[in-house]
């Protein structure tokens, strides 16, 4: 499933974000910052909205009208009622930033980064000037029943006070809906801004850190950038003083893999607040992709190494959890932590997966991973 | 996609870019003690320890350690040292001391009531100097008892843990249903959680008592010292039936009140000794979940010459360790038994936490940690100061509910001046001890046993004692094998 694709149509404008509207009947004063989907069974173009996303070939019945129409790129026609698209009109790029239905909707906050990490899979660009305002202007747009979404980029704090806003827009908005922000925790070195999170207090809000070492130069290696663990270890304990949830997420490399117990240990002694531990296979795209050679490792390989991860931090009752890691790779003592982490429109199953008994259960693959996984995948009989 | 800005353009810098310098790196604080015959085990002034051979530790001291062998970077995730690249190993170990000594914010949380001295047992290891059933003038009365609550409620302790202890408390049980009504209203009141436990041996365990019981949200702790010989050649009555009274206590708590309602402790005599897996299995047979192996203690008429009581250190560890073989033997055939003070020793070794335990505190336990009301409304310490009253050494006692005030009896002279002049911090012995972090000062047993509240630790069997728990118990966790992961797994 693809979240941008291109239009056809060009004109001189600012990028935006609209709510998709699939009702011609829709109450006037919601239209300014709708787009209005034309279909086969909605082909009447009524007046009002921000703009028309057109996924047939038919000619508008109606006269044209005043606002730009958008043929709507085919690999795009899943978009439904309440999804919310960005739009570029000079390049004609569309993006599907929320879609109502799903379960894993992610919005970058900011593109920029202060790590630059070896398997990064979104690869941070030099600046970023529209992303946040973006979001910003996509927030109220969402439903309000929307149970989960997550704050990601780059690093989503360097937006300093600007990134405090959104999480009050989120909570004022979304007053149901769970925050998860996921963040290198480095700026939360300084108090003050661990504070200002918390003094938004946000009724559901967890800040997912990752942590790839327990000592400092394996982790400022794998994040290139020194002094990064020290600010990110600062952060934690800054977050967790201030009541702010944490969870640590590791991804799991070869730099990284024979030590897991290690960390583990390292974890339950330094920082026992933590609410969750995510042990996480590697998404091989962006840098991961660039480095797959010196970073592969099949999981079954350290399962061993994770078994005992975990079997340690469940003795020290914190919760862990295994993302990205299919069911066959892992030994059954391991299931009770395997999570369908994997978002839906990037996961896929292998024909390998397809008469597996416990498919329903499993987390599948990254569709980027189709070529590089684990040798153990293999069909589970019932 | 953003535009005008182009990807910045790997390449990236090379593992040596982020390479500590070698042989530039500093200690922090530790200690270190010798395991075995070839091990040392190194330990941070928080908790963490590492067992290593003697040459890693000469090689950490004299900093010819490489930063790319495994002792380096897990001494350096330990933060026994620290290098160049790193200077937050200082705020995660305060961190973690913090944690550690958060207990002592928290101050008083252990209350006990000594409802009576009598008892219908009589034990020849009694360290309370009971007295018999029918004896006179060894109740607490009403005005005392109501003065020990509100001496309980002046703690500003979250959590509070009242205890009966006796004498058999369940002898008075008016007073004792006094105490409890009393502490449950005023613990609406004040927005404080209060456990409750009585210490009985269940001669007579009621209906009346047990839905009081209930209705009050109190637990019991019995003694269960074996299989029905052993436990009432140490525990005899006048019919000579203590354990089937007790066992028969034990049954009717499960039933009426819960499994989890009701725990037993072990005290280990002379004849206790050679049957450790009896013992065990009398605990399995009884359905009981948790046990508490203690060592005789050197008061009341447990202190007698010649008693049966009397064995030598060694021989108690011998029996411990016995025992906990035996007990995780039968958690690998997946019967459900931990041994509790076990339990305890291992959150010290591995968690960051401190635990509330009396004897394992620095500062000392004795006051801010526990503090007992005897029948007659002297306040003490601890039980032990109680003990050593009752055998007519009144040198701990803090004052008399009736006439002195909280003030004076909690800021005491004998009270302060005992918790500062043992600090194992700074006592000769446990200053250099590898397992002080996880150890305790215990001044009154040391004052009971050597006449000196801190005490010559080379003679201090509390200090044997206790040395060879933790060299025990740091050399099963180091095995890695499967008997590690079941003491794991009573870490909660």
């Amino acid at each position: 499933m693809l979240l941008t694709d291109k239009t056809s149509a060009r004109w001189d404008g600012n990028p935006f974000v609209v709510r998709v509207s699939t009702d011609p009947d829709r109450p006037e004063p919601l239209r300014a910052k709708e787009a209005l989907l034309l279909s086969p069974t909605c082909q009447t173009a009524s007046p009002g909205f921000r703009a028309y996303l057109n996924s047939t070939d038919l000619r508008l019945q109606s006269s044209k009208p005043e606002a730009p129409v958008i043929p709507l790129p085919s690999s795009l026609s899943y978009l439904v009622d309440g999804d919310i698209v960005q739009i570029r009109p000079l390049t004609g790029d569309l993006r599907v930033i929320y879609r109502k239905g799903s379960r894993h909707n992610s919005v970058i906050v900011t593109r920029e980064c202060n790590n630059y990490c070896l398997m990064c899979s979104q690869p941070p660009n030099e600046t970023d000037t529209e992303s946040a305002s973006l979001l910003w202007d996509s927030i109220p747009l969402m439903d309000i029943d929307t149970p989960g979404l997550i704050f990601s980029g780059g690093e989503p704090s360097l937006l300093g006070q600007r990134f405090i806003e959104l999480i009050r827009r989120a909570k004022s908005f979304l007053p149901h809906t769970a925050l998860h922000i996921l963040s290198n925790g480095r700026l939360f070195k300084y108090l003050n801004f661990a504070k200002d999170i918390a003094d938004v207090h946000h009724p559901d809000i967890v800040i997912g850190i990752p942590l790839y070492s327990d000592v400092s130069h394996e982790h400022d290696e794998i994040v290139q950038a020194e002094g990064a663990f020290d600010d990110t270890v600062r952060g934690i304990l800054n977050l967790a003083r201030c009541g702010v949830a944490v969870e640590l997420r590791i991804v799991i490399t070869s730099m990284n893999s024979a030590s897991l117990k290690r960390f583990a240990r390292f974890v339950a002694r330094n920082f026992p607040f933590c609410c969750n531990v995510a042990f996480m296979g590697l998404e091989p795209v962006g840098f991961a992709k660039t480095n797959i050679k010196s970073l592969w490792v099949d999981p079954v390989d350290y399962e061993s190494g994770l078994n005992s991860a975990l079997c340690l931090l469940e003795a020290h009752n914190i919760p862990a959890s295994i993302y990205n890691h299919q069911l066959c790779t892992l030994r059954r003592d391991l299931w009770r932590f395997a999570r369908q982490s994997i978002s839906d429109w990037k996961n896929v199953f292998l024909d390998a997966c397809q008469p597996c008994a416990v498919k329903h259960e499993c987390c599948g693959l990254f569709s980027s991973a189709a070529e590089m996984h684990s040798r153990a995948i293999k069909t589970i009989p019932a | 996609m953003s535009t005008g800005h182009q990807h910045r353009r790997p390449p990236f810098e090379p593992r040596s870019a982020f390479s500590p310098v070698a042989f530039h790196y500093s200690l922090l604080p530790f200690r270190f003690t010798k395991l075995d015959e070839s091990r040392y085990v190194l330990t941070n002034f928080s908790g963490d320890y590492f067992v290593t051979e003697r040459a890693v530790l000469v090689g950490l001291v004299k900093k010819t350690l490489t930063p790319d062998s495994s002792a380096y970077v897990e001494l350096k995730s330990r933060h026994f040292l620290i290098d160049s690249h790193n200077a937050v190993a200082l705020q995660l170990l305060a961190t973690q001391y913090r944690t550690k000594q958060q207990p002592l914010s928290e101050f008083t949380g252990l209350h006990m009531f000594v409802p009576t001295l009598r008892c219908d047992n009589s034990c020849f290891y009694c360290q309370a100097s009971r007295k018999p059933s029918t004896a006179e003038g060894f109740d607490m009365t009403e005005s005392v008892a109501d003065r020990g609550v509100d001496f309980m409620f002046r703690s500003p302790s979250t959590v509070l843990k009242l205890e009966f202890q006796g004498g058999e408390p369940l002898l008075n049980f008016g007073i004792l249903r006094h105490i409890v009504e009393r502490t449950r209203a005023l613990s609406l009141l004040n927005g404080r959680l209060v456990n409750i436990v009585i210490c009985s041996n269940l001669s007579f365990l009621s209906d009346e008592i047990l839905d009081f019981c209930e209705n009050h949200e109190v637990n019991l702790s019995t003694s269960l010292d074996g299989p029905r010989k052993l436990h009432n050649l140490n525990r005899p009555n006048v019919d000579f039936d203590s354990y089937e009274r007790t066992c028969a206590g034990i049954t009717r708590i499960r039933e009426r009140l819960g499994v989890q309602r009701v725990s037993a402790l072990v005290t280990t005599t002379r004849y206790s000794l050679n049957q450790p897996n009896e013992i065990v299995d009398e605990y399995v047979k009884q359905g009981l979940v948790s046990m508490f192996l203690r060592p005789i203690n050197p008061y009341g008429f447990a202190s007698r010459v010649g008693t049966p009581t009397s064995y030598s250190t060694v021989e108690w560890l011998d029996f411990y360790k016995k025992a906990l073989d035996y007990i995780i033997h039968l958690n690998l055939k997946g019967v459900r038994l931990r041994e509790e003070y076990t339990a305890l020793l291992l959150r010290r070794i591995l968690t960051p936490f401190g635990t509330g335990f009396v004897d394992l505190q620095s500062p000392a336990g004795i006051g801010i940690s526990a503090v007992l009301f005897n029948h007659d409304g002297g306040v003490y310490p601890s039980d032990e100061a109680r003990m050593l009253a009752e055998m007519g050494d009144r040198r701990f006692c803090l004052g008399n509910l009736l006439t002195d005030s909280y003030e004076n009896m909690m800021l005491s002279d004998v009270l302060l001046d005992s918790l500062s002049e043992t600090m194992t911090e700074t006592v000769p012995n446990c200053v250099d001890c590898g397992f002080q972090p996880y150890c305790g000062a215990d001044p009154i047993r040391h004052y009971r046993l050597q006449g000196d509240i801190v005490g010559y630790k080379p003679k201090s069997e509390f200090c044997q004692r206790h040395m060879g728990l933790f060299r025990h118990l740091i050399g099963l966790l180091e095995r890695q094998d499967e008997s590690t992961e079941v003491l794991m797994r009573w870490l909660n």
